[in-house]
């Protein structure tokens, strides 16, 4: 198969994959919450609220498009296209899987391998920054003005330590190429400790991980760091002026920055694609054995109804599963499926823990926020990358 | 197709550029000049300097730019208004402009004869760790010369600050 056509389809499925996850990350998210919170969450628009995303999507087309009058129209209408293009851009680079055969040779599970692979992401994540402030301004409302403001300063300041933390693991990777990146973290300790960046030897980049998510979690404003929309203070932040399909576009945004996010996160420190544990010890059955779990746990509870629709739609649900299983089981698909189900385990981890978190931590105080980026967090991911540096040099 | 690209972008950058200096409003200046650092950096991507382009939308598009969009929010500045200029910019302006442009251009072809021969990805040292190891063999003291200046500069600003806050 010809390249051209190859990365059409590519591109075609990561998108179509991405904004569906998009959609229902926001419902998971509302879901896990409630739950927390002791609530049920989402349930009136189909099985479980399963449908509500494609309801929210209905409700925001058709909402009415209000432009204010005293906006700077350009940049208001600018502003949350740029937001969207800028977050969707990212996924380009992200590897979510090894070398799979096509008809007519081999490709790479991942849109494009460029050299400066994690520049890029920073790049663009720095330039990201623009679609929050430019609204914020150009909205011309005093609280839209604050949160452009405060994301911007907040975006900034987070960017360092970021990158400092980025850069620990990238000595032991000795590569900017998110594929080596990930190629560098195979292999096991003892036979069962994976090789990961958190794990490898000579400097386990763990320090550098926990950094990096913190960071993670200012750059993408979500709580405990979603100051720039701190509601209680400024009534919606950024997006005050915004309706209908511009505000659902900073939504989108900020979700999919907070995938990407989680990808490049797996990518750099847990491995990517890789197995938790070597396929000699069986990891191979792992995704089957989930999902034969999953399966079996709802028609338990399907045969045993809290509630009575559950006894229709809890079965389905456990036949969905049992054929996911199964289809983790046709040795054809195993060289494609196996590393997509790691990537997508890792990555669906962190975001439970992005969600988890918002279900769990009150917001900083604006100062707060400041001092800790500055004199907590950047001074200790230069420390973990000078010490990093040095082992690196006498051990390798 | 490296042709055409590099025509888009080269005519994006002389546009911004001119933009810039046309625009009477700061944040339409500002970012304008987002989209000339933006296009730069694709023409460095366009000669194969990967890493050159990567910092340049970091550092000047990612940082650089935030900073100035950020202060001219924060002053919330108008825009600005065109008083009467003198005759002598009025009559000589344009002119004076492609004389200067044009001894430019002379002056770069006649004490850089190489340059006639860029092409396309013909630069071949681009990587970042071509770019790493030559800071830190051939080029390190003017490297870490560079690192005290900003330092300095760095220190300067911080003392300013501190008088202001008094």
């Amino acid at each position: 198969m010809n390249f051209f056509l190859l990365s059409l389809i590519k591109a075609v499925v990561v998108a179509a994959v991405l904004v569906t996850t998009l959609a229902y990350l926001q419902w998971v998210e509302r879901k896990v919450i409630a739950h927390i919170q002791v609530r049920m969450g989402p349930s009136r628009v189909g099985p479980h609220g399963l449908l509500q995303p494609l309801a929210d999507v209905i409700k925001l087309i058709t909402k009415e498009d209000l432009i204010p009058p005293y906006v700077n129209k350009f940049l208001y209408l600018a502003a949350p296209f740029f937001a969207i293009t800028m977050a969707l851009l990212s996924i380009s680079v992200i590897p979510f899987g090894s070398e799979i055969h096509v008809p007519g040779g081999t490709t790479w599970m991942q849109l494009a391998d460029l050299n400066i692979g994690i520049l890029f992401v920073l790049a663009v994540s720095s330039v990201s920054v623009y679609g929050i402030a430019l609204a914020g301004w150009a909205s011309n409302n005093k609280y839209a003005l604050l949160g452009g403001l405060r994301s911007s300063a907040q975006m900034i300041s987070y960017e360092l330590p970021l990158s400092m933390a980025v850069a620990a693991p990238l000595l032991l990777a000795n590569s900017l190429s998110l594929r080596h990146i990930v190629e560098g973290q195979a292999g096991y300790y003892l036979g069962f400790i994976p090789r990961w960046s958190i794990f490898q030897t000579p400097m386990p980049q763990i320090f550098s991980f926990i950094i990096f998510l913190i960071a993670a979690f200012a750059e993408t404003n979500r709580v405990p760091f979603d100051l720039p929309e701190a509601e209680n203070e400024l009534v919606a932040g950024f997006h005050t002026e915004y309706s209908s399909m511009k505000f659902a576009a900073f939504f989108m945004a900020e979700y999919s920055n907070m995938i990407t996010v989680c990808a490049i996160t797996t990518t750099l420190f847990l491995g990517g694609w890789l197995p938790l544990w070597p396929a000699s010890a069986g990891s191979n059955y792992v995704p089957a054995i989930v999902f034969l779990l999953a399966g079996a746990i709802s028609l338990y509870h399907g045969l045993n109804p809290a509630r009575r629709l559950d006894r229709l739609t809890l079965p389905v649900v456990a036949l969905v599963f049992f054929v996911i299983a199964a289809v983790f089981l046709i040795p054809v698909l195993k060289e494609a499926l196996l590393p997509l189900f790691w990537f997508a385990a890792k990555t669906g981890a962190l975001l439970f823990l992005f969600i988890w978190i918002r279900g769990t931590l009150p917001r900083f105080r604006y100062d707060q926020l400041m001092a800790f980026a500055w004199k907590f967090m950047f001074p200790m991911a230069v420390l973990n990358l000078l010490v990093t540096g040095l082992l690196v040099a006498l051990f390798s | 197709m490296d042709v055409i690209l590099f025509l888009i972008f080269a005519a994006i950058a002389v546009v911004c550029g001119f933009n810039v200096v046309v625009q009477s409003h700061p944040i339409a200046s500002a970012i304008s000049l987002i989209g000339v650092m933006g296009s730069l950096a694709v023409l460095y991507l366009l000669l194969g300097a990967e890493f050159l382009a990567a910092a340049q939308v970091i550092v000047y598009a990612g940082a650089i730019m935030v900073l100035f969009v950020f202060v001219i929010m924060l002053l919330n500045a108008g825009a600005e208004i065109r008083k009467g200029r003198a005759l002598l910019a009025q009559v000589l302006g344009i002119p004076l402009l492609f004389t200067f442009l044009g001894l430019m251009a002379y002056f770069a072809r006649n004490m850089f004869p190489g340059a006639a021969d860029v092409r396309f990805g013909g630069f071949q040292h681009g990587t970042a760790a071509d770019v790493g190891r030559a800071l830190f063999t051939q080029y390190l003291l003017p490297f870490e010369v560079v690192s005290v200046l900003i330092l300095i500069a760095i220190l300067g600003a911080v003392v300013l600050a501190q008088k202001e806050m008094e």
